[in-house]
């Protein structure tokens, strides 16, 4: 069951996904990891898409990042049609448009964090200052370490302050607190819910632990490559208020 | 099969681009190895037993005129074996299609038996016998097409005879056959030619008496015992001083060739192998490292860390063993094809190639050693691994601020640049191999076309700058300084300068030298003394000038009083002072101002011979009318002789130009192939991160193989180095009596060596950046390390 998740009231979209498909073929199985999506990211929101290992949650994400392009069905991302793009429009559009933050913080092990954000300072067309990020993502004391030196939670940061110092319109995050522990995860947790409240930038948040969803403005529900709920959280939760 | 071995297997298909160019690196190393030992091999067992079949001579000497009574004197000197006396004299051929005069040398064979010593091999035909009989060498034969009954005119001690040509022989004398004093031979003017020894005695009256004699030692004979015995009761006939094998021309040119041939027949397979041990390193390290899981695998189910290590070691050799057949079987051919041209040049009865099977055998044990080393580390690495710590992933990637971060210039270099200085920081060994891996590619370019930029320089100098004659007239006796007069009334013959050649011993305390002082016109423009950066020097009124080497084999310095002894004429002795030295690249000279040596000769004007400047529209006539000219023993046009050089060595240019060219390419792509699927597999996720975050392609593309760009940089100016000091020491190994290599290198030859390295490095960034299109940007970012 897919679910229409539009009301009157919503600011206007960033996203819209329409029966979006995506088949994997792995040998002689094919797999279907989406199934006729439709969804809609609106600017400033914070959702949260929670669902199980081998839901689509990521395919999901890796197809509105410009990651990877579905089967059947169209995405747009404001006026441009991502489904259209080639892979060098779509590497602008990631370059312009979309900070991302992933489970293994896949931080540049040759560089510190400072050169970390600024590698990304640099393509961007109005970032914001490789320090000011940092400070965002309270790593400033820090800055000019590698990643070999610091905490697994530090480097989730870094990796943070790296996808927004370009000020990006959209923060992906793809399991963003899986390889930390509690504490860790909360910390970095804080910092996405600041970076989506003082800057708006709009997220998406992908998590199997569905504690997390607490924290969002809506929580999107995925089950075998399908929506099966999408609902809107009356209070949200501050990410020290999560408890799992 | 045994699963490990099957593992083996999928292992190398896996990596199969990274194994095909390790095949490469070794095949060629195998193929020069085989190639060349075998051609090494092949040359030194045909030298030897043509030697010893048709015994060679181990001492050699010329007289003006010996009474054949003085033979049984010699007999008896302690280490005289064997003796054979000889008539022989160098005259003007008339050869029927071939302009120019050509100098035949005359050697007789005995009349009622083959010769004792420098038998003949008689390729066609038979020994001469009547009067006017020749055998005539096999180059010279092939050269000019003169075949048994063929005939063609000789000035035979001032009378023109016509000769009738009965046989075509080979003599191990003559196995490379040159003019003496020549550089390369020239087959179409000069040839040898046996006559029976009472014609030849009679035309020279030479009865009952010799000019020429050859010597084999008794067994545990001296040499230098012999020679000089031999000197001292040969003085009174006009002896020119003995010799042995070591300056006998077409030996000290083949022995040359044998050495140098040993010698690269070595270092070149030694580059190669170095590099392959390298390439094992690298990959292996790399295979290890990702199969850590794997490894921890295999020894948790009880597989014995020998059996990981041996079965690492197998992928190794098994990865070469591809390699090392196409290379046995490659190099098999071209030494087939190598032999085949050194019997182009030098002249046996047989050039049997034989690959002995310890050759083969070698060059498999040299390849699996090579690659045995280089996957030494990763094995122990293999065998060291603990289960448990197997089981967890690799660490990351550690880096801490390096050389240049404590400097500070991190600052001033682009993200990019900081990020390809840490990376090769980080391994400082690899890196540094892999520059050495590539320079060597350099190196061997350098090494490679040096050689034709020394020739060139020879060339220029020699044939631009010393010979300016377009022909040499050298007559039979020293004749008074008015046949220049004679020479001067020639049809075509524009300006004539004379000189004066003498035989001489020079002796500088313990120290003595053969050679001859040339007499030259001081302010000479047909002839001048040039050393090799192309300066002029002028013979002063007195005193000799001697070149570097002849000076430095005499230990004498400017300034220095040598004896020297005439071995001609009256054969005078005096004290001449040494007034300059001239760094020149061909021979052991010795000049003087043409009368001062007049003066020292105590004779009046009297000259050997002259250099002439020719119209070119009469040189047919003056040249037919020189191949009846009496008085003359030997015509030289250095012109046609550098044709013949440059039509010989265009032909063998192309070959070795190209060979050295694919060898420099097979190191540069093996080297930077490797290094940059390797690094693309160490930072595959590295890299997508980048793509994630809308680095493009080409961004990445500079970030990955940048590293390799930068070593290939690196390893073009330390190839120069290393290229540069090969040839210093090859010019040090060469540096020969008769040739001294000068040390020019062209620009030519750096920039090519520059351009066919990253030509090289280019295509495998081609090939890498291929693999980096398709890199799965989901897929890695998905796994961890």
């Amino acid at each position: 069951m897919s679910a229409q998740v539009q009301s009157k009231k919503e600011p206007e979209a960033v996203f819209e996904a329409r029966k979006v498909s995506k088949v994997y073929r792995m040998g002689e199985v094919e797999v279907r990891a989406l199934d006729a999506v439709d969804v809609n990211l609106y600017e400033g929101e914070l959702v949260v898409l929670l669902g199980a290992s081998g839901s689509g949650k990521s395919t999901l994400l890796n197809i509105l990042g410009g990651l990877d392009v579905p089967t059947s069905g169209e995405v747009h991302y404001r006026d441009h049609n991502l489904t259209a793009a080639d892979d060098a429009e779509l590497t602008r559009f990631r370059r312009d448009h979309v900070g991302f933050v992933f489970q293994f913080y896949n931080l540049i092990p040759s560089l510190t964090a400072f050169e970390n954000v600024e590698l990304v300072t640099d393509i961007a067309a109005d970032p914001m200052r490789v320090d000011e990020a940092l400070d965002l993502v309270g790593l400033t004391e820090r800055m000019n370490h590698f990643p070999s030196q610091l905490s697994g939670g530090e480097q989730q940061r870094v990796a943070i302050a790296r996808a927004i110092a370009k000020r990006p319109e959209v923060l992906l995050c793809d399991e963003p607190t899986g390889a930390l522990d509690y504490k860790t995860g909360k910390l970095v947790l804080e910092v996405i819910e600041k970076v989506n409240r003082e800057l708006g930038t709009t997220t998406a948040v992908i998590t199997h632990n569905a504690a997390i969803a607490g924290m969002a403005d809506r929580v999107v529900r995925m089950q075998s490559g399908r929506i099966v709920d999408v609902h809107r959280n009356l209070r949200k939760a501050s990410p020290a208020e999560l408890e799992w | 099969m045994r699963p490990l071995d099957r593992k083996l297997y999928r292992d190398l298909w896996h990596i199969r681009g990274q194994v095909a160019a390790i095949a490469l690196v070794v095949a060629c190393g195998v193929a020069a190895f085989v190639a060349m030992q075998s051609t090494y091999r092949s040359l030194i067992a045909s030298q030897d037993s043509y030697y010893t079949e048709y015994r060679f001579a181990d001492v050699f000497t010329h007289v003006k005129r010996a009474p054949e009574s003085l033979k049984s004197r010699m007999m008896e000197s302690p280490g005289v074996g064997v003796i054979e006396t000889r008539v022989a004299a160098d005259v003007i051929l008339d050869v029927p299609g071939v302009e120019e005069p050509a100098t035949g040398r005359l050697v007789s064979i005995p009349s009622d038996s083959a010769p004792v010593l420098n038998a003949l091999h008689i390729e066609k035909g038979r020994y001469p016998e009547l009067k006017d009989e020749v055998a005539v060498s096999g180059a010279f034969s092939r050269a000019n097409n003169l075949n048994p009954g063929a005939t063609l005119g000789a000035v035979i001690n001032g009378r023109w005879q016509r000769l009738r040509i009965v046989g075509v022989a080979l003599s191990p004398e003559f196995i490379y056959e040159i003019r003496g004093g020549d550089l390369f031979p020239d087959n179409r003017r000069f040839g040898v030619l046996w006559m029976n020894r009472d014609a030849l005695g009679a035309a020279f009256n030479m009865e009952g008496a010799f000019n020429d004699l050859s010597v084999r030692l008794a067994p545990g004979g001296r040499e230098t015992e012999v020679i000089e015995r031999l000197d001292e009761l040969l003085a009174p006939y006009g002896s020119l001083s003995a010799y042995g094998r070591a300056d006998q021309a077409s030996h000290f040119f083949l022995s040359n060739e044998i050495a140098e041939l040993r010698v690269t027949g070595t270092f070149i397979p030694g580059v190669f192998l170095l590099v392959t041990a390298f390439l094992i390193h690298l990959v292996l390290s790399r295979l290890v490292n990702t199969e850590r899981e794997q490894i921890g695998l295999l020894k948790a189910f009880g597989y014995s860390s020998r059996e990981v290590g041996f079965h690492y070691l197998k992928l190794a050799l098994v990865a070469v063993t591809g390699g090392i057949l196409l290379g046995l079987g490659v190099g098999w051919y071209f030494g087939y094809q190598m032999t085949a041209l050194y019997a182009e040049f030098f002249h046996f009865p047989v050039l049997r190639y034989e690959t002995g099977w310890r050759i083969l055998v070698w060059a498999v044990l040299i390849s699996f050693g090579a690659a045995s080393l280089g996957a030494l580390g990763a094995v122990g690495r293999a065998v060291g691994l603990p289960p448990a710590e197997a089981m967890r992933p690799e660490p990351p990637a550690r880096f801490r601020p390096g050389l240049v971060e404590r400097a500070g210039f991190q600052r001033f270099l682009p993200v990019t640049l900081r990020m390809i200085v840490r990376n090769l920081e980080r391994y400082p060994l690899k890196a540094a191999l892999s520059a050495l891996g590539m320079s060597l590619s350099v190196a061997l370019l350098i090494v490679g076309f040096y050689f034709f930029d020394a020739i060139n320089r020879v060339i220029e100098v020699q044939f631009g700058s010393v010979y300016r004659e377009d022909a040499l007239v050298a007559f039979n006796e020293p004749r008074s300084g008015r046949a220049r007069f004679e020479l001067e009334r020639l049809p075509g013959v524009m300006n004539v300068e004379t000189f004066r050649s003498v035989p001489v011993r020079l002796r500088f305390g313990s120290h003595m030298r053969r050679t001859g002082i040339l007499g030259i016109e001081p302010d000479g423009e047909l002839f001048r003394v040039v050393d090799k950066d192309f300066r002029v020097f002028r013979p002063p009124p007195e005193g000799l000038v001697l070149t570097t080497e002849l000076a430095k084999s005499l230990g004498v310095t400017r300034g220095d009083e040598l004896t020297v002894e005439v071995l001609e004429g009256e054969r005078p002795v005096k004290q001449v002072m040494v007034v300059d030295t001239v760094d020149e690249m061909l021979g052991l000279s010795a000049y003087m101002d043409r009368r001062a040596l007049n003066r020292l000769m105590r004779e009046g004007e009297t000259i050997s011979g002259a250099r002439l400047m020719v119209d070119e529209r009469e040189s047919a006539r003056l040249y037919s009318l020189l191949k009846r000219t009496p008085s003359v023993s030997g015509v030289i046009i250095p012109g046609s002789t550098l044709q013949n050089f440059n039509d010989t060595i265009s032909r063998t240019i192309g070959t070795s130009t190209t060979v050295i060219i694919v060898f420099a390419c097979v190191i540069a792509l093996g080297v930077i192939y490797n290094g940059a699927r390797i690094a693309l597999s160490e930072r595959g996720r590295e890299l997508a991160s980048l793509r994630v975050l809308g680095f493009t392609q080409r961004e990445v593309g500079v970030m990955l193989l940048g590293e390799q760009a930068v070593l290939t940089f690196v390893s073009v100016p330390l190839g120069y180095c290393i290229g540069l000091l090969l040839i210093l020491l090859i010019t040090r190994a060469v540096d020969t009596e008769l040739i001294r290599l000068p040390l020019v290198v062209s620009g030519k030859t750096f920039a090519l060596a520059f351009l066919i390295v990253v030509a090289a490095a280019a295509f495998s960034a081609l090939l890498v950046g291929w693999r980096l299109r398709r890199l799965d940007l989901i897929a890695v970012l998905k796994t961890r390390e």
